[in-house]
C-alpha cells in the first residue's frame, strides 16, 4: 500500500531578479497513517518551506521547481488552485508557529472554525455551530459556547494555539503538518499542546508532520525523525536509531547541543560556525566547512544517501564503508 | 461609547470656543473696515463713523467678542452686515447645496478609491496598478480649480452632455444628478487617489499577514479571502484616511463652489471675506469646525464596530 504522503526529490526555489535562490532541494520522504515524522534542523535549513510546499502555500516568488508530492493518489504539485482550496484544511491541515497572529483579529473564534465545516462539509451555520462546541470542548477550551463569541485579542496565546488546532482538525484530515506549534508558547503548555496533538492524532489516526528544532520535543513525540541541513535531508531513521546511533556528524552535534538534565553544568555544545544560505555556493557536502570529521573527499565530490537499514539514510561519506562493508556481509 | 460622544461634545465646545476667538480677532486686526465697504465709494467720514456705531464696530475687540459670545451662547449668531439676514438663515439656505456636493464627492472618492486599490493590489505590478498608481499620484497634484475647468470646457462646452454650473434640481432627479457629477469629481479626485494608495498598501499588507496564511490553509476560497478575511482589515487605516481627508474635502468645497458656480457655504464665506461681513465668516468657519468633528465622531463609531480590539 501507498504511504499517506510521498514527497520525492522535491525542490523549491525563490525567483528574485537577480538570481534563483533554491532553498529545498533532493527532498524525499514519507509519511504513514498514524505516524509522525519530526522534521529538525537550525533555522533557515528549509523546514518550513518544505512543509508550505506540500500546502502549497508557498510566499510570493517561491515555486516548487522539481519533484513530486503524492497524497494517497493524488499528486499536489499538479493540482490547480481551486482544487488545492478543496485539499487543504479539508485532507491536510497545517498549524503554525505564531498563535498571536495566526487568527483574524477582526472576525470572532466562533466564524473562523464554522468556516472551514461550512465550506468542505457544506454544514449550514447551525450544525457547524454545534460541531465547533464540541471541537473547542476537545481541545480542552473552557466554556465554549462563550469562546464562539470571543475575538482572538480575548485569547491567551495556549488558548488560541487550541483554537487554531480546532480548526485544523474540523474536518479530520489525513495529515496534519505543524510548524514549531509549540515554540512560541511557555514549557507547561507546551506540553499540555503536545498531549494534545498526540491523543488527538491516536483518535483520528491522522499522520503528522511536526517541525521543531527542539530535540527534547522530538524525543518526546516521533516515530520517525528527518534532519534537515542547508535546504537538504543529511539523516532520516527511526527516533530510536537518531538518539541511539546517529549516524551523520549534523546530527551528532544537533544531539550534543541539547542540555544535559542530569549534568546541568556541563555546557552546551553547539556545533561551530553557521549554516549557508540558499545563495551560499558550497562543492562537496554543504557541511563540509563545519564539519569535524570533513575530509579531503567531502570538499571534492557531494556525499549520496547511504541506506544503512530500509528506514535508516545518512548523507555522509563516512557512511560509505559502512554501508560497502555491510553490503559485503550480506552478499558473502 | 456613550463616554466617547460626551468627551467628543466637550471637545468641539472648546474648538469652537477656540476658532471663534481665533477668527474673530483675525477679522477684526486684519486690514479692511466693513464700513468702507458698506457705505461705498461716496460715504462721508461721518457716514462711516455712524455704520461702525450702528454695528458696534468701535467698541474694543475684546467687548465685542465676548458680546458675539454672549449671543452665540443663545443661539443667536449676528446678522449680516450686507444684507441683515441673520446668519443661521444665511447658512441655512446655503447649507444644502454643500452637503450635496461633500457627500457626493466623498462617496464617489470611497467608491473609485476603494475599487481602484484594490484591483491595484490584487494585480500589483500589472498594467492596470500602473495606470491606476500614476492615476493617483496625478490625481492628487491636479489643483482642483484646473481639473473642474476642464472638466467643463469637454464635458460641457465641448460634448455638452452635462450642465456648466449649479445645482438646482434635488438630487435625486436625473437632472439633479447631472449637476451633481462634475463637480462631485472635481472635488473627490484628489480624495480618491489618497484613498486609492492606502487601500493599495494596506491590502498588499494584509495579504502577506500571517491570519490570511491561515485562512487559505483552511481551504477558504478565494473571493471569501479577498471580502472578508482581508478587506475589513485593510479597512481599519482606510477609514482614517478618510476621516482625515473629509476636512481638506471641506475646504475643497470652496474652490469647486467657485468653478460651478453653485451656491454654498463657500461661497458665502468667500463673499463675505471680500466684503468684511464678519458674522457671516465666524458663522460658516464655526459650522465647518463643527461637521469635522462631528465626522471624525462618525469614524471613530466606525472603527469599533470594524475592529474588536478597540472599545471606547
Ligand atoms: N520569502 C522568501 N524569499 C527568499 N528566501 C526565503 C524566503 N523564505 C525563506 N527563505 C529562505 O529559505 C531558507 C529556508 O527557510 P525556512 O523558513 O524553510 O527555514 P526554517 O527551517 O523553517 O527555519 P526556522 O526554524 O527559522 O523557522 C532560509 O534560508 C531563508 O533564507
Ligand atoms: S560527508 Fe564529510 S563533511 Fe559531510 S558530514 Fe560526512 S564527514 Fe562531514
Ligand atoms: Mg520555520
Amino acid at each position: 500500500m501507498n504511504p499517506l504522503l510521498q514527497v520525492t526529490d522535491l525542490e523549491t526555489t525563490f525567483h528574485t531578479p537577480n538570481k534563483d535562490l533554491t532553498a529545498v532541494r533532493n527532498v524525499s520522504f514519507s509519511v504513514d497513517h498514524g505516524e509522525t515524522l519530526c522534521i529538525v534542523g537550525e533555522s533557515g535549513c528549509g523546514k518550513s518551506l518544505t512543509s508550505l510546499s506540500i500546502m502549497g502555500l508557498l510566499p510570493a516568488k517561491g515555486r516548487i521547481t522539481n519533484g513530486t508530492i503524492l497524497l494517497g493518489e493524488e499528486e499536489l504539485t499538479k493540482q490547480s488552485e481551486v482544487q488545492m482550496e478543496k485539499i487543504r484544511g479539508n485532507k491536510v491541515s497545517m498549524i503554525f508557529q505564531e498563535p498571536m497572529t495566526a487568527l483574524n483579529p477582526v472576525l470572532t473564534i466562533g466564524f473562523q472554525l464554522r468556516e472551514s465545516l461550512m465550506i468542505h462539509r457544506q454544514m449550514n451555520k447551525k450544525a457547524a455551530t454545534v460541531k465547533s462546541i464540541e471541537l473547542l470542548n476537545k481541545v480542552g477550551i473552557p466554556s465554549p459556547r462563550e469562546r464562539l463569541k470571543q475575538y482572538p485579542h480575548e485569547l491567551s496565546g495556549g488558548m488560541r494555539q487550541r483554537v487554531m488546532i480546532a480548526i485544523a482538525l474540523a474536518c479530520e484530515p489525513d495529515l496534519l503538518i505543524a510548524d514549531e506549534p509549540t515554540t512560541a508558547l511557555d514549557v507547561t503548555i507546551q506540553a499540555q499542546i503536545l498531549d494534545l496533538i498526540d491523543e488527538l492524532q491516536q483518535e483520528i489516526g491522522m499522520g503528522v508532520i511536526f517541525v521543531t528544532h527542539d530535540m527534547g520535543v522530538v524525543a518526546e513525540i516521533a516515530d520517525r525523525v528527518m534532519v534537515m541541513y542547508g535546504g537538504e535531508v543529511v539523516e532520516t531513521a527511526d527516533v530510536d536509531a537518531i538518539f541511539e546511533a546517529p549516524q551523520h556528524p549534523y546530527t551528532k552535534g544537533l544531539l550534543h547541543s541539547v542540555p544535559d538534565v542530569d549534568n546541568p553544568m556541563q555546557e552546551l555544545k553547539i556545533i561551530e560556525g553557521s549554516m549557508p544560505g540558499p545563495d551560499d555556493k558550497i562543492t562537496g557536502c554543504r557541511f563540509h566547512p563545519r564539519c569535524p570529521f570533513a575530509m579531503e573527499k567531502c570538499k571534492q565530490k557531494e556525499p549520496p544517501l547511504f541506506n544503512l537499514s530500509p528506514m535508516h539514510t545518512s548523507k555522509c561519506w563516512l557512511q560509505e564503508v559502512t554501508e560497502s562493508e555491510s553490503n559485503t556481509v550480506i552478499r558473502g | 461609547m456613550v463616554g466617547l460622544i460626551i468627551r467628543r461634545f466637550l471637545q468641539l465646545l472648546l474648538l469652537l470656543f477656540g476658532i471663534s476667538f481665533l477668527v474673530f480677532m483675525s477679522m477684526h486686526l486684519a486690514p479692511g473696515d466693513p464700513a468702507t465697504i458698506i457705505g461705498g465709494p461716496n460715504a462721508t467720514a461721518s457716514d462711516l463713523e455712524a455704520i461702525r456705531e450702528n454695528l458696534g464696530l468701535n467698541r474694543p475687540v475684546v467687548v465685542q467678542y465676548f458680546d458675539y459670545l454672549a449671543g452665540v451662547l443663545q443661539g443667536d449668531f449676528g446678522y449680516s452686515y450686507q444684507t441683515n439676514q441673520a446668519v443661521t438663515e444665511a447658512i441655512i439656505t446655503r447649507f444644502p447645496a454643500t452637503i450635496k456636493l461633500a457627500t457626493a464627492s466623498m462617496i464617489v472618492a470611497i467608491i473609485i478609491g476603494i475599487v481602484a486599490g484594490m484591483i491595484s493590489a490584487r494585480k500589483q505590478n500589472s498594467w492596470i496598478d500602473v495606470t491606476s498608481t500614476t492615476f493617483a499620484l496625478a490625481g492628487v497634484s491636479i489643483p482642483n480649480f484646473w481639473l473642474g475647468a476642464m472638466l467643463i470646457l469637454i464635458f460641457s462646452v465641448n460634448l455638452q452632455i452635462l450642465p456648466v454650473g449649479g445645482l438646482n434640481s434635488p438630487f435625486y432627479t436625473v437632472e439633479g444628478m447631472k449637476e451633481l457629477i462634475l463637480p462631485a469629481i472635481t472635488l473627490g479626485t484628489a480624495s480618491a487617489a489618497l484613498i486609492a494608495r492606502m487601500t493599495r498598501s494596506s491590502m498588499l499588507e494584509v495579504i502577506r499577514s500571517d491570519y490570511i496564511r491561515t485562512a487559505r490553509a483552511k481551504g477558504v476560497r478565494k473571493h471569501s479571502l479577498i471580502w472578508i478575511h482581508a478587506l475589513k482589515n485593510a479597512m481599519i487605516p482606510v477609514i482614517t484616511v478618510i476621516g482625515i481627508n473629509f476636512g481638506g474635502l471641506l475646504g475643497g468645497t470652496i474652490i469647486t463652489e467657485q468653478v460651478f458656480a453653485i451656491n454654498g457655504v463657500g461661497r458665502l464665506m468667500i463673499d463675505a471675506i471680500a466684503a468684511r461681513d464678519f458674522p457671516i465668516v465666524q458663522g460658516t468657519v464655526l459650522l465647518v469646525a463643527g461637521i469635522f468633528v462631528v465626522v471624525n465622531l462618525v469614524v471613530d463609531i466606525i472603527y469599533a464596530l470594524i475592529d474588536p480590539r478597540i472599545s471606547y
